[in-house]
């Protein structure tokens, strides 16, 4: 029973709200069927499904609020879970912060859900670990890869008199080819709504080709250089940046977009007027959900919307020009600075250029070719300064060409001092799940200059 | 096998601060945390009901754990309370073997018709899955051990405790930072207990309850002018006890070098968030430091995650085999540098022990999640690497016949696999004190607390910054630093380790949700050592400007 219908899942949360004897109520139903299947050694070595369907319901009191959830859904369970959340509501200490539900938004419908994602099956599964595993050992590259894809619903109602539904697809896959004396590392991303556009033997292809072309690298000084980052690196950069994009540590102080001697940095210059960044939910390659907390999935970013969820999505531009154009406000804060609450974004997309790779490479004098990073981490928020280090494929580029593998090196750099470094944007590609956190993106190739290597790794 | 899902707290440190929830866990009323739900012996019936199914489909082991696992996170900002979350997850989960394949699967529904139903999807798993084996597991015996029980030794337990109680203790923190000065402060108690039954085919029935809690946080200073912030974090550990690590005993407070006071077996967090308040300010106002060489004098609260990244993964078995290589990555502890007997992983100086029967500690318990009594054993001896950490299925591998015990799964709704013992590295056999240390570095940094962290698939290389940054000159302390990360080679670095403090100095800290796996799952893990000192590690500046 884990998609519900639109019309299922609003018979079921009319019911709910009916039972609510609190000044107040708000209920969500989310359901997700999910399954994976894990390679090593190229061998399978785990895979699984699993089914979910969970109701959390929302009581209030004036700012006494409670949450209570279950699994079950006849009407006895439906009316235990609500008398639940009304106890816990009377049982809390009074939120300053509580804000009241929505009332009646107005959505349009998403483009997150594609049937044949709904339809993948184990034999699916396995075939496609198949796929990556039989090209990796004939050719002496061993596989470890990731395959996992999900199919969710997810609808709100309240006692205001709001209701939305959205359902989603998603699949996502991963893997890592290493060449079997160890020497050799490469590794691919795919992430689609759409099952129909993953081919994991064409990925796995370009991770093996990767492996067997980075063997042996070549240690080269640390230091500053020209870097050609691929989507999947200077995604999750960026993704991190849109971390530290909320708007009330700005206003309090604690964030990169907070100015020195006062205000936030919103309307400003920040990076290179080339970069334009923006969400889209209708975006075809990567639509996201219209509205917060309409995931489909349960996850961060479908569930967790606080006290915005419910908020439409809109397009709208984080970065324009290279100017701030929105910090992000939940409906608190944005009741507190008298603005309209903007919430985090269900995707990112930055616009690119029309350079292929080859292109890019073409025109480099010398610099170095990064596939992705790993390892990521905060050093200092006030910069905005992360670390971390190249993996599985990193190439040293001269006169134009692809001269040798590299060592891998650790960076210590900023996303706004890399976008402020900006000397080509490349064509776009949709990316997943890294480091940058959970929302799919569209983000081009960029070459940047004077990007900050601080030490060398043995590791492959 | 279940994604997470996590709650979002702004402004709790840097970024944000996640909570780990599983999927399956229910809001609840806190009483319900004192209700037992099932007893052993109606425990032992429905395991019996599903080890019984799996013999007769074919299974040639099979395992079941029904798990209860409890929740609660109380979170405030300021004066405010922000969220008080109560949760249970109530399920089993059931791992066999068949045609020498493992299959898993888990249900919420611990009743024995749903433990029939989830063994037959276990056994269909393995069946389907054995297509593709290429070489059938081989468990290593572990001996039957009945009916046995093993508790968390907790004094007082923390889900007895009323919520006010926590509230108040986390405001009048809050309270103290903002007295001292603190632009903002934000506090959390967290607190777990996984009631845990195992049972097997090989005839053991063990019954857990195990506790773990965490105080922690984040007292905020802001200087609007220059257009700086700093967080100083709680110098708590979380630990495997109970509510009584919060008492705040005289007897637990260590006066460091610095001025710092740090705490041991109980934690005054009212004090320390008090100090915080000073000291983040004092942060603010900290010299940049000067790059370069420097010879580092670590504290336990500090270097525990430098053991923990540096030590502790690269010496799990099956990172070095390849099943993580396409997520945590590999080792650089390969198979050969153990074959030779002498690796030279660290100084003579360091011994480095996987323990998870370390009282007090998070990865403490009295069998692992495949029935196997934990135990400690040497990683490295006299600073050569001597063994991995392994289980079941996999320590065959390297010709050893008992599993180490460190299987674990965060939930009955996750497989269990290999994760991370507790380990530790052995205080020094010449009785030695922090200050007694300090006194013989010429030009040397004083690093107190964990900070910024970051490591290679690998394990080679590493950076590492920290909290408090003291300046070392000619045997003194000089003042306060910032912008200090310092970065390294694993090898070199534990090579250049000159010293470590006597056990008096010897303390815990840890991680409580340590990641691992695809899709993955959160360990909590303790790592104790006394301060130590390492020669001519390059430090870097981490200062920018946007």
């Amino acid at each position: 029973m884990a998609i519900l219908s639109k019309d299922e899942a609003q018979q079921i949360l009319k019911k709910v709200i009916t039972f609510s004897k609190a000044d107040g109520i708000e209920a969500t139903l989310n359901g997700n069927d999910g399954g994976n299947i894990r390679y090593a050694r190229n061998s399978v070595s785990t895979s699984g499904e699993d089914s979910n369907v969970s109701l959390g319901v929302q009581s209030y009191f004036g700012k006494k609020a409670g949450t209570a959830t279950i699994n079950e859904f006849d009407d006895a369970s439906l009316e235990k879970v609500v008398r639940r959340s009304e106890e816990l509501a009377q049982l809390a200490p009074e939120n300053p912060e509580f804000m009241e539900p929505l009332t009646q938004q107005t959505y349009q419908d998403s483009k997150t859900f594609i049937e044949a994602t709904a339809n993948i099956t184990p034999d699916y599964r396995a075939q496609a670990a198949a796929n990556s595993i039989n090209p990796a050992a004939a050719k002496e590259v061993t596989a470890a890869g990731y395959l996992t894809d999900s199919r969710g619903f997810s609808a709100l109602m309240n006692s205001k008199g709001l209701f939305a539904y959205n359902k989603a697809t998603s699949v996502d896959f991963t893997v890592t080819m290493r060449t079997n004396d160890g020497t050799g590392s490469g590794w691919v991303t795919r992430n689609f709504n759409d099952v129909k556009k993953l081919d994991t033997a064409e990925a796995s292809k370009v991770a093996i080709d990767k492996a067997l072309q980075s063997r042996n690298a070549k240690a080269i000084e640390p230091g500053k250089y020209t870097v050609i980052l691929e989507p999947a690196a200077a995604g999750d950069l960026i993704g991190l940046m849109f971390f530290g994009m909320n708007a009330r540590q700005a206003d309090e102080g604690r964030s990169f977009m907070s100015k020195k001697g006062g205000g936030t940095k919103l309307g400003e210059k920040i990076v290179d007027e080339r970069v334009n960044i923006y969400t889209d939910p209708w975006n075809e390659e990567v639509p996201a959900s219209s509205w917060i907390g309409g995931g489909g999935g349960g996850g961060f970013f479908g569930g967790g919307g606080g006290n915005s969820t419910g908020l439409p999505r809109e397009k709208m531009d984080i970065l324009k020009n290279g100017v701030v154009s929105n910090l992000f406000y939940d409906r608190y804060w944005a009741s507190q600075k008298n603005v309209k609450p903007v919430p985090f974004p269900g995707n990112r997309i930055m616009e690119g250029g029309n350079a292929s790779l080859e292109d890019m490479i073409k025109d480099t004098k010398k610099g170095v070719l990064v596939t992705r990073f790993w390892y990521i981490r905060p050093v200092d928020p006030q910069t905005l300064l992360y670390t971390g280090l190249t993996r599985d494929g990193t190439f040293y580029i001269e006169n134009g060409k692809i001269k040798h593998p590299i060592k891998n090196f650790r960076f210590n750099e900023s996303p706004i001092i890399m976008l402020n470094n900006l000397e080509t944007l490349g064509k776009q590609v949709r990316v997943g799940n890294g480091e940058g956190g959970g929302v799919p993106s569209l983000i081009p190739y960029m070459k940047i200059r004077d990007f900050t290597f601080t030490s060398l790794s043995d590791a492959v | 096998m279940k994604r997470r899902d996590f709650i979002q707290l702004t402004g709790m440190s840097a970024g944000a601060m996640m909570l780990p929830i599983s999927s399956f866990a229910n809001s609840v009323d806190p009483a319900r945390f004192l209700d037992p739900l099932l007893d052993v012996q109606q425990k032992k019936a429905l395991a019996d009901a599903a080890l019984n199914t799996a013999k007769s489909l074919g299974a040639t082991y099979t395992d079941v754990r029904i798990g209860r696992y409890l929740n609660q996170f109380v979170t405030t900002r300021e004066k405010k309370v922000q969220n008080i979350i109560n949760t249970e997850s109530f399920g089993v989960g059931i791992r066999v073997i068949v045609n020498g394949t493992w299959g898993f699967a888990a249900s919420n529904n611990v009743t024995a018709d749903g433990m029939k139903k989830t063994t037959e999807r276990a056994v269909a798993i393995a069946k389907a899955n054995s297509k593709f084996q290429k070489e059938p597991v081989k468990l290593a015996t572990t001996p039957s051990y009945g009916e046995v029980s093993w508790k968390t030794p907790i004094v007082k337990n923390g889900f007895e405790v009323p919520v006010k109680e926590k509230v108040d203790l986390l405001l009048n923190a809050n309270a103290k930072a903002l007295e001292k000065g603190a632009n903002f402060v934000n506090s959390i108690i967290f607190l777990v207990n996984e009631q845990k039954y195992f049972a097997s085919s090989e005839g053991s029935y063990i019954d857990q309850d195990v506790h773990r809690t965490w105080p922690n946080f984040s007292v905020n200073a802001i200087d609007r002018a220059s257009g700086q912030f700093k967080s100083r974090p709680a110098f708590s550990a979380p630990v495997g006890m109970g509510y009584e690590y919060l008492d705040g005993k005289a007897e637990d407070k260590i006066q460091g070098p610095g001025g710092v006071i740090m705490y041991n077996k109980s934690y005054d967090i009212v004090e320390d968030a008090t100090m915080a308040a000073e000291q983040v300010k004092q942060m603010i106002a900290a010299k940049s430091v000067e790059p370069g060489k420097y010879d580092l004098v670590l504290e336990p609260s500090h270097l525990w995650l430098t053991i923990h990244e540096s030590v502790g993964h690269p010496t799990e078995l099956d990172r070095v085999l390849g099943y993580e290589a396409n997520f945590a990555g590999t080792s650089f502890l390969t198979l050969d540098k153990w074959q030779s007997k002498k690796f030279n992983f660290g100084s003579k100086q360091v011994n480095i022990v996987a323990d998870k029967t370390q009282v007090g500690s998070l990865g403490a318990v009295g069998y692992d999640d495949e029935g196997v009594q934990c135990k400690k054993w040497d990683l490295i001896k006299d600073g050569v690497l001597v063994n991995y950490q392994a289980i079941r299925d996999q320590v065959n591998i390297i010709g050893q016949k008992e599993s180490h015990g460190c299987c674990y799964s965060q939930s009955w709704s996750d497989v269990q696999f290999q994760r991370m013992a507790n380990v530790s590295l052995q205080p020094g056999k010449e009785q030695l004190t922090p200050e007694q240390m300090i006194a013989g570095v010429e030009k040397g940094i004083y690093i107190v607390k964990d900070g910024s962290f970051s490591i290679d698939q690998q394990r080679y290389n590493f950076q590492f910054g920290g909290v408090l940054f003291f300046e070392i000159k000619n045997g003194k302390i000089e003042g306060m630093l910032k912008d200090v990360a310092y970065q390294a080679n694993t090898q070199d670095f534990w090579n250049s380790c000159v010293q470590v403090c006597d056990e008096r100095d010897y303390r815990m800290n840890g991680a409580f949700n340590d990641g691992k796996g695809q899709p993955p799952q959160s360990n909590a893990v303790s790592h104790g050592s006394a301060t130590a000192r390492f020669n001519g590690v390059n430090v870097i500046n981490t200062g920018r400007t946007i």
